[in-house]
């Protein structure tokens, strides 16, 4: 077990399994509250533009820390964003509306966030779909065309639960700024300014590094010339 | 020898459950009674306290009653925060005594009233009622309190008090939830005279037998069951009679969306949601809401030729 989660992947995964388990386990009592259908629905969707923002999060850290193995860690992250989409989806087909589709199809059309919610899941469908590397392989460069679809497909779940909640805003303005910040940092200016805090950084280590030792600034320049490159 | 099958006891014959269980709930009461009076003590002190002296009602359901748990920590109660827990989990720093009622406005008797001269002020009745919040769940609770009549003859409004406002308290220091402003405190309340002289309109001063925990809107709150939830204003301090409608906490945040009247009706949707169906706390499948919360045929004559669209 331990041998196993000191792979980092692994352990990645046991870490993305755990609002799950939570869950499950407050399930189990009865620590769902009064209203479980609501608090599930809710977990999930919550975990769900979690793991989102997570993964929209890894290219920048990428280009901020030259680590490009990271990169590694990208795809599970998106899954497991799907799959506490699909989640959140099964709980409001299922347990909120008891696959009533006359209410489910109106809700569709006539709730706004509903509506986003679900255009949402269909624009996550086809990125989940072509994850493999196969398809990867068969789509070449129109992979990564299609899988930009992941922005307008984040905006509409946060606008969703932007709409949804009745008073306090606090969260999902939260999420909506994070969200924002994460676009931003893929403009023009915001790659610049990446750019500028990454060598920043660098030039720290480095100078740390110079102090500590005699030739550790080949090793920086080398991770400069790496990063610096990166898109 | 043939077994007795149970036909040979007469349902007719068998105690139903809501009043052996009124029974053992007012031995309980007696109970705590003969305690608190050899203690010294009054038994109507804080929450969780026995009330003495509670009638029966007419007003009644055969519905199931959400539990105890589930009323007093699944609450929408803005003063201690925003999340449904936040009431149960704050509301002990809200001291409910001492606590005055302030009665003022269009009103021949204006007056003062503390909490204890508001638990004498009429008999204490229990009513079970349909609690339907304009989130779209519901529950069913057994009140304990007094038409709100009661206490709108005494001030004896004049001919210009057309409605009734009620402010509840603002006090960021015992209602950590207003040092944000998620609302614009205090919350302010309102009904129409004649909805507020409606027999089912109430003034709740505890629930299943006992004083109101903070939670709920202690030390007194009001209940109007045909109403969504929100209009049921919470831990009371000012009744004021007055000629115009008057402005609602809800209707100042989102005017779109928060009627004056908030009158649970299944045809009349939220704007972003539907109110057609509710689910009962404690239940699987929804319910189909019904019109008035089921109170139609006592209220609906209130609102006979308004549009209920437009006065949603």
């Amino acid at each position: 077990m331990g041998a196993i989660l000191r792979n980092p992947k692994c352990a990645l995964f046991a870490i993305c399994l755990l609002p799950l388990v939570r869950l499950v386990v407050l399930g189990a009592g009865s620590g769902l509250g009064a209203n479980p259908i609501e608090f599930i629905t809710h977990s999930t969707g919550t975990w769900t533009l979690v793991w989102l923002l997570v993964t929209l999060s890894v290219t920048p850290l990428r280009r901020l820390t030259g680590r490009a193995e990271l990169i590694r860690y990208r795809r599970m992250l998106g899954l497991f964003a799907f799959f506490y989409a699909c989640l959140h989806v099964i709980t409001y087909l299922w347990l909120d509306q008891f696959f009533d589709l006359a209410a489910i199809a109106k809700d569709i059309v006539k709730r706004p966030f509903i509506t986003f919610g679900f255009a949402a899941f269909v624009l996550f469908i086809p990125l989940a779909a072509t994850s493999t590397h196969a398809m990867m392989r068969r789509l070449g460069r129109r992979w990564q065309r299609l899988h930009r679809l992941i922005y307008p497909m984040a905006l509409l779940g946060v606008i969703h639960y932007l709409w949804l909640v009745k008073k306090d805003l606090t969260q999902p303005l939260i999420f909506g700024a994070v969200l924002v910040f994460l676009l931003a940092l893929r403009l023009p200016w915001g790659l610049s300014a990446l750019r500028a805090v990454s060598n920043r950084l660098l030039a720290i280590s480095a100078q740390r590094a110079g102090r500590d030792a005699v030739s550790p600034g080949i090793h920086a320049i080398k991770q400069g010339g790496r990063f610096m490159r990166s898109k | 020898m043939s077994l007795r099958s149970s036909r040979d006891i007469p349902s007719l014959e068998i105690t139903p459950p809501e009043i052996y269980r009124e029974r053992r709930l007012f031995m309980q009461g007696m109970g705590v009674m003969v305690a608190g009076t050899a203690l010294g003590i009054t038994s109507d002190a804080q929450a969780g306290a026995k009330l003495a002296d509670v009638h029966r009602s007419p007003y009644t359901l055969n519905e199931e009653k959400t539990p105890y748990k589930a009323v007093t920590t699944y609450n929408n109660f803005y003063e201690f925060g925003p999340g449904k827990s936040d009431p149960a989990e704050r509301a002990g720093s809200l001291k409910t005594r001492p606590w005055t009622v302030k009665v003022e406005g269009e009103a021949g008797k204006p007056g003062e009233y503390d909490i204890d001269s508001l638990l004498k002020l009429a008999p204490l009745e229990e009513r079970v009622y349909r609690l339907r919040c304009v989130e779209g769940w519901s529950m069913v609770i057994p009140w304990i309190g007094f038409p709100l009549s009661e206490l709108i003859r005494r001030a004896a409004p004049t001919s210009r008090a057309k409605y009734v406002e009620f402010v509840t308290l603002d006090d960021p220091g015992q209602m950590p939830g207003q040092r944000s402003d998620i609302l614009d405190w205090p919350y302010v309340e309102g009904l129409r005279m004649d909805e507020a002289m409606h027999p089912l309109a109430i003034l709740a001063v505890g629930l299943y037998g006992e004083v109101l925990p903070n939670q709920n809107g202690a030390p007194v709150r009001l209940v109007v069951p045909w109403k969504y939830g929100f209009k049921s204003a919470k831990s009371i301090v000012r009744i004021r009679f007055v000629e115009k409608q008057p402005l609602t906490a809800w209707m100042r945040a989102a005017p779109r969306e928060y009627g004056f009247y908030s009158n649970v009706n299944p045809h009349v949707d939220h704007p972003r949601w539907s109110q057609a169906k509710e689910r009962r706390i404690g239940e699987f499948l929804k319910r189909d809401t019904l019109m008035f919360n089921g109170y139609g045929a006592q209220v609906a004559q209130l609102y006979r030729g308004m549009d209920l669209q437009t006065f949603f």
